[in-house]
């Protein structure tokens, strides 16, 4: 009797207790089928494409997206132009009052062909049932599985909190974002949360490697094991597990109510941040609000093969398009992300230097962040600066001319 | 015994005029200094290649283009002056960019070495893709007009393997090598540049009726690539049939993707319809380095010394090098000043059925550029 009731008890916590799952990141190839577009589906993503790289310069896929991204697109290029970075920008408009995908399944092919993207946010005018939102399709079509903001407060800039430095890593793919939903009786609607321990595995693993290179202390994971103890659970869990291949850095974990609260009143605690989906969105806008806005801090996409650099905080920002008010400074970071990706660090130091000087020590500043000038001024400035700093082909040093 | 006397003399010229270079680019290493400068690495080739190279030299001082060159004479008939494989390849690596003239190439082989110096220099550079831009100029009389086509090639398998061998005396054997990873390269190579630079179509050159594995893979290969670019029209054509529609209807090619020896075979012959080895511009890429060259590899060795060679293909090297370098401004008043003097017709060289130099050309150029 007490055999067979521990047996019970045995085959109750399976399910519950997540131990049977090999912690192994494994990619099975199944067949190519073009979107699935759901997070769920295992991704063939073509390794045998060979690389855009000729002769130096670098093939780039550009999608401006809606509201301020074509202007800051402008921006961007004519920046690049300036101080002669090897990029060829290969752009792509997506209408977003297109009905259908047509444009969409072209720019997800461009991508995969070029492999680098710099992204706006992309809009979707269509709430229809069988319409997606364009940019989780993208995301989950291309299995971009962690998104990179690192949340760096700049000097002299009207914030809440100074001198904050916190790296954000988050889920990309699963999560609340599996796009799950049904109404299995009238007036009562699910919708699912999917965490995998592959996914999961591979966004800690990707957050304990960056703070391991990155010389950063401590890894914090957050989530909300003590309501959704089986899901949010294994993302714990699994961020433990991995840890124990990372000892010399520290670890803790904090539930996401609690973690808003201390972010807004004491952020300077947090380092590396390891995150589900939608927490991850949360926690990211909290904390670039606290350090001065959407209009400061790029974000990174990565997957096995493919890379997306965007603004941190996916704002279309149509209220303010065409108005010469928005900050060009997000996507100028996210531009320098890319270059730094793509190994031509001369050209993103250079272009950090200068945006850095425009809006710290020389002052000039988009009204959301506290300054008067128009779009147009900044952008100028640091072309100004970049004017007399060329940098030489392919990656040689640069040198001041003044 | 005279013979041996020309062949010295000939070499002695070429000495001094390979000091002269050698004396320019040490020169020229004194100004880099002042910074804010390109270097190029220069290797002036065969025949009429030092004189081609000295012409573009002269525009380049002319317009005053930030670009210093590092010389290199590289020559495998010359291997007495000729610097080391290595060296030439090291310099190419750091620069990533290179201006080459034509390398001549023996047909007989005294070592037994099968790879040419060309072959050893694409292959140590990898560098995969030769891209010849085929267009009518200006004021260029020919049979066709308008042409503007791109003749994209693989350059380091097929038949230049260098595999040759003679199994039982009196039956040679050639290896041609097709492998899919260098297919693919080369395809989405192709395509990429069409959707870089607005082109319409991409047309397959091979001849897989008759060699069905080899060229079938190279053709399989591109129709699997050409899958990721809905937007630009696949087309596939046989070789023989391409070069008959090449001179009959030239117009209806946009951008081509070879092998390696029907590139080879279609530059030519399409550097024929529009003017000559004289005029066509061409470029080899590998994913870190371009090495600029003239699109017909002639070295016109006829001419050497006789001032008459057409230097307007390494020119329009050199505007592709400016183009490729962001110097784009530099790039184009140059090509201006080419376009006007083909235009003007009043300086030809004796290939485009005119009277005038080498430096005579160069020289318009020069008081062309503004």
């Amino acid at each position: 009797m007490s055999i067979r009731l521990s047996q019970r008890l045995l085959q109750l916590r399976a399910p519950i207790l997540t131990r049977g799952y090999p912690l192994l990141v494994t990619k099975e190839k199944t067949e190519d089928v073009l979107h699935t577009k759901s997070a769920l589906q295992k991704k063939l993503t073509g390794t045998d494409i060979p690389s855009a790289q000729y002769g130096g310069r670098h093939g780039v896929t550009m999608l401006p997206g809606g509201g301020i991204g074509p202007e800051l697109m402008g921006y961007v290029r004519e920046i690049f132009r300036y101080c002669g970075a090897p990029i060829d920008f290969e752009v792509i408009d997506i209408d977003p009052s297109t009905e259908g995908n047509d444009d969409l399944d072209y720019a997800i092919t461009s991508i995969k062909r070029n492999g680098v993207a710099l992204k706006g946010n992309i809009e979707t005018k269509s709430h229809g049932l069988e319409e997606m939102s364009r940019n989780v399709a993208l995301r989950n079509e291309l299995d971009l599985y962690v998104n990179v903001v690192h949340c760096k407060s700049y000097p002299g800039i009207p914030a809440h909190h100074k001198d904050v430095d916190i790296v954000l890593i988050r889920q990309n793919t699963d999560g609340e974002y599996a796009m799950l939903e049904h109404e299995s009786v009238r007036g009562v609607v699910e919708s699912m949360k999917v965490v995998t321990v592959e996914n999961a595995e591979r966004v800690a693993r990707y957050a304990f490697e960056y703070a391991r290179q990155n010389n950063r202390k401590k890894v914090t994971t957050i989530h909300k094991a003590n309501i959704m103890k089986l899901s949010d659970g294994l993302f714990l869990e699994v961020a433990n597990r991995v840890h124990r291949d990372y000892p010399e850095l520290e670890h803790n974990n904090m539930i996401i109510d609690n973690t808003c609260m201390q972010a807004v009143s004491d952020p300077h605690q947090f380092d590396v941040m390891n995150m589900t989906n939608l927490y991850g969105t949360i926690v990211s806008n909290v904390i670039c609000g606290l350090i001065g806005g959407a209009g400061l801090i790029s974000g990174r996409n990565y997957g096995d093969h493919y890379a997306v650099f965007e603004p941190g905080t996916r704002n279309t920002g149509t209220a303010i398009a065409g108005k010469n008010i928005a900050n060009p400074v997000a996507m100028i970071n996210a531009s320098i992300d890319m270059l730094n990706h793509l190994g031509h660090k001369e050209h993103a130091k250079v272009i950090h230097d200068a945006t850095y000087q425009t809006i710290v020590k020389d002052a000039i500043r988009t009204p959301d962040i506290g300054g008067v000038n128009s779009s147009t001024d900044v952008v100028e400035n640091i072309l100004k600066i970049l004017s007399a700093k060329r940098v030489n082909w392919p990656h040689g040093n640069y040198f001041n001319q003044s | 015994m005279s013979m041996l006397a020309r062949t010295l003399g000939r070499s002695l010229l070429q000495a001094a005029a390979v000091r002269q270079l050698h004396l320019s680019a040490a020169l020229n290493a004194e100004g880099a200094y002042n910074a804010n400068r390109t270097t190029c690495t220069l290797i002036p080739g065969d025949g009429v290649g030092p004189e081609l190279v000295y012409s573009l030299q002269e525009v380049f001082k002319a317009a005053n283009v930030p670009v210093d060159f590092e010389a290199y004479f590289l020559s495998e008939i010359n291997q007495v002056l000729s610097a080391k494989l290595e060296d030439v390849v090291a310099s190419i690596q750091k620069n990533k960019v290179c201006i080459k003239g034509i390398l001549a190439t023996p047909d007989y082989s005294n070592e037994g070495e099968l790879q040419t110096l060309n072959m050893k220099l694409r292959n140590e550079l990898d560098l995969y893709a030769n891209v010849v831009h085929v267009r009518s100029l200006p004021g260029v009389k020919t049979r066709h007009t308008n042409i503007d086509t791109v003749i994209i090639r693989e350059q380091t398998e097929g038949e230049y393997s260098a595999l040759e061998h003679e199994s039982v005396p009196g039956i040679v054997e050639c290896l041609k090598i097709v492998t899919a990873k260098k297919s693919m390269r080369i395809a989405k190579f192709a395509f990429d540049y069409a959707t870089k630079n607005n082109r319409k179509k991409v047309t397959a050159v091979h001849k897989a009726n008759i060699m069905k594995l080899g060229d079938g893979l190279f053709l399989r290969s591109c129709e699997e690539i050409s899958k990721l670019y809905p937007r630009i029209e696949f087309d596939k054509m046989i070789v023989d049939n391409t070069t008959m529609q090449m001179v009959s209807n030239p117009n209806q090619f946009d951008v081509m993707v070879t092998p390696n020896l029907y590139g080879a075979i279609v530059d030519n012959l399409a550097s024929g319809l529009v003017g000559g080895a004289g005029v066509v511009a061409g470029a080899s890429y590998s994913a870190d380095a371009v090495v600029f060259e003239p699109g017909a590899r002639h070295t016109f060795a006829q001419a050497v010394g006789k001032n008459l060679a057409n230097p307007t293909a390494m020119l329009l090297c050199g505007t592709k090098l400016l183009r490729h370098i962001n110097l784009p401004t530099y790039s184009e008043v140059i090509q201006n000043a080419i376009n006007q003097v083909l235009k003007d017709g009043k300086v030809r060289t004796k290939d485009l059925g005119g009277q005038s130099t080498t430096q005579d050309f160069t020289r318009a150029v020069i008081a062309n550029l503004h």
